[in-house]
């Protein structure tokens, strides 16, 4: 277990090292960052100066390995538009936006895995075909669209909860369900076809040979393998929200990363950029390395590979 | 109290499929006693395994199952709650598979698989429940057996699991285990030990033992009785001294003049073969079900269904109008054909 965690491990440090190349030549690749902090029109002699002073002259792979350097130490560098340090506008951001993703993907998933189970069990009955056909509107739907309508029907109709802002637990309802339920469709399709799959398998029948109850069987037994696929699919989904946030976050006016990136998007503000690309990109890192380790205690075979 | 522990009665098994009704199981009927070895042989299609999992209340959920009687220990095991049945499941009647490979869950050790099996059951500690578990794997001669506990499947050999389920099949001491192939898919060399092992332990814990197996040798040298079927039906049924001694249907002494008996076949001759398919299932079929196959087929086979019947003062049945013509005839085309 402890080898196959340090290999997973070294895995998870060079991809994000990868991700850190990629990240830092964003810069260079939209353009002459010199020229965007000075702005169209600006005189040489000012660009030659911005050049010196945020060290772009220096050769690239300097730049690279200062970059990395302070990056691992806390400075992200300073925005070009706030002239405050990036980290200490990311660190106060963060908080919402993993909050806002910590329930998102726990409704996705609740709603997901209990309908999926369901299914398998009571496979193409009324319900089963009630829930895929819920699948199916779910992945068809735009998140911006269905979060527009969230806020059309619950917020200006109904009036039951507050559009924007981020000042109570209300607040984070309709961004989360809106984040949310686009995990739910293919996870529910995953833990039903799993489930299927395992609910034939020989060690169920020996199960029920036991005598073990019915929910022992289904919980015990079916589900732990059959959710074994559904850990890596739900933390690669749990990357695609943390993009999907930059939407929500800017329909639902919450001061989260999304929003800051579509700020600093707008602002041309490429060090904060850069750093928004960083953190998410460690995010997803991390949520893949604990998405491994909880398939390697949930399934003892994958940890001597 | 009676020491009667199984008693099947006209069980029917049916599956639907897309072409129809299969009828699996036609009135199969056979009984295990306290410190019984019944073993049933067939081939492949033949309704063994269905009849199996159909005592075990275990068959698929599309199968249909009916019985004039089925009773475990006199109790009727027909027409029961689910939760009656589980009760007695892995409890008075336990049964071991043919798959050691898959039928063990591979996320959960050994030790948690065999300690579940007690705790469901009886009230005991988990430390009573792993002593249990240490006691019978050492039972069924596996060592070290206290470090396998904490051992997967994936860790153990298919004779090993084979071992492990065996031992599952015992935490609780039922009185009845039903053994489902249980070596087939194991090396040979292991087979012969693991059918011993069974024995052995049936004798050991008294209990009733019903074996289906191909090893017709094995089945000749521990059977108490032994139920012959074929396409569905209890062609012959008898004690192993009366099927393998005097067979009196056809296809019973087809089988058996398919294996080679050392110093009586001699080397270089050609063993039986029983030409011909198992007929499908699907449907109803007029009369013997062996017709198709067989050598002594006359008009009259074909015409009416077949009863079976026991030949005069013993339990000895046979389900064939010709068998009392045809004692002393030669069972296969051996020389007829070939």
């Amino acid at each position: 277990m402890a080898i196959f965690a340090l290999k997973r491990l070294g895995v998870a440090i060079l991809v994000a090292l990868t991700v850190s190349l990629i990240t830092f030549s964003m810069v260079y690749i939209s353009g002459d960052p010199a020229i965007t902090i000075a702005g169209e029109g600006a005189r040489i002699e000012d660009i030659e100066n911005i050049r010196r002073f945020y060290g772009f002259d220096r050769p690239i792979f300097v730049q690279y390995l200062e970059w990395l350097w302070n990056a691992i130490h806390g400075d992200l560098g300073r925005s070009f538009s706030l002239r405050v340090p990036v980290a200490d506008v990311i660190f106060e951001r963060l908080p919402t936006t993993m909050l806002l993703g910590a329930c998102a993907i726990t409704f996705g998933l609740t709603l997901a895995i209990p309908l999926g189970v369901l299914a398998a069990v009571k496979p193409n009955s009324i319900f089963d075909r009630a829930a895929l056909t819920l699948a199916v509107v779910g992945q068809a739907m735009p998140t911006f669209w269905f979060g527009l309508t969230l806020i059309l029907v619950f917020g200006v109709m109904l009036r039951w909860l507050p559009i924007t802002g981020q000042d109570s637990w209300w607040n984070f309802v309709m961004p989360a369900v809106a984040l949310g339920y686009n995990v739910a469709p293919a996870v529910m399709r995953l833990t039903r076809a799993g489930m299927l799959e395992v609910l034939a398998s020989d060690y169920i029948r020996t199960a029920r040979a036991k005598g073990l109850r019915p929910m022992t069987v289904l919980f015990k037994h079916a589900l732990r393998n059959a959710v074994i696929p559904v850990v890596a699919l739900a933390a690669v989904q749990f990357g695609f929200m943390l993009g999907g946030s930059i939407v929500i976050e800017t329909i639902f006016q919450i001061n989260g990363l999304g929003y800051l990136a579509w700020e600093s998007i707008q602002r041309k503000d490429l060090p904060m950029m850069q750093a928004i690309v960083l953190i998410l990109s460690i995010i997803y890192v991390v949520i893949t390395f604990l998405a491994d380790m909880l398939n390697a205690f949930l399934d003892p075979r994958i940890r001597v590979t | 109290m009676s020491d009667r522990i199984l008693s099947v009665e006209g069980l029917e098994v049916s599956l639907p499929v897309p072409t129809g009704t299969l009828n699996a199981v036609q009135g199969v009927s056979f009984h295990v006693e306290r410190g019984e070895t019944v073993c049933i042989v067939g081939e492949s299609g033949c309704g063994k395994s269905l009849t199996a999992l159909a005592i075990m209340d275990l068959l698929p959920k599309r199968a249909r199952r009916t019985a004039r009687e089925l009773t475990l220990l006199g109790e009727p095991i027909i027409g029961v709650s689910e939760s009656a049945m589980s009760d007695l499941r892995g409890n008075r009647m336990a049964m071991i598979f043919q798959e050691p490979m898959t039928s063990l869950n591979p996320a959960y050790t050994i030790g948690n698989q065999l300690e579940e099996a007690l705790l469901r059951h009886r009230k005991v500690s988990r430390a009573q429940a792993r002593e249990r578990a240490v006691h019978l794997l050492e039972r069924v001669g596996i060592t070290a057996a206290g470090q396998r506990l904490r051992q997967y499947p994936h860790q153990l050999s298919g004779g090993l699991r084979q071992r492990v389920m065996i031992a599952m099949a015992l935490m609780t001491g039922p009185d009845l285990i039903i053994a489902d192939e249980p070596t087939t898919a194991l090396d040979v060399t292991i087979q012969a030990q693991i059918l011993h092992l069974l024995a052995e332990l049936q004798r050991e814990f008294h209990m009733g033992l019903v074996l289906i197996t191909h090893d017709l040798g094995v089945v000749a040298r521990i059977a108490t009785r032994v139920v012959v079927m074929y396409a569905g039906q209890v062609v012959e049924t008898g004690t192993a001294a009366e099927v393998f001694g005097a067979p009196r249907h056809p296809y019973t002494r087809g089988l058996l003049d398919c294996i080679p008996i050392p110093g009586k076949t001699k080397r270089g001759e050609r063993l039986g073969t029983i030409p011909g398919m198992v007929p499908s299932l699907v449907g109803h079929m007029q009369g013997c079900h062996f017709a198709g196959r067989c050598n002594y087929v006359v008009d009259a086979c074909r015409e009416a269904p077949i009863s079976l019947t026991a030949t005069p003062g013993g339990a000895h049945q046979v389900r064939c109008i010709r068998a009392d013509e045809l004692i002393g005839e030669r069972a296969t085309a051996r020389e007829d054909v070939a």
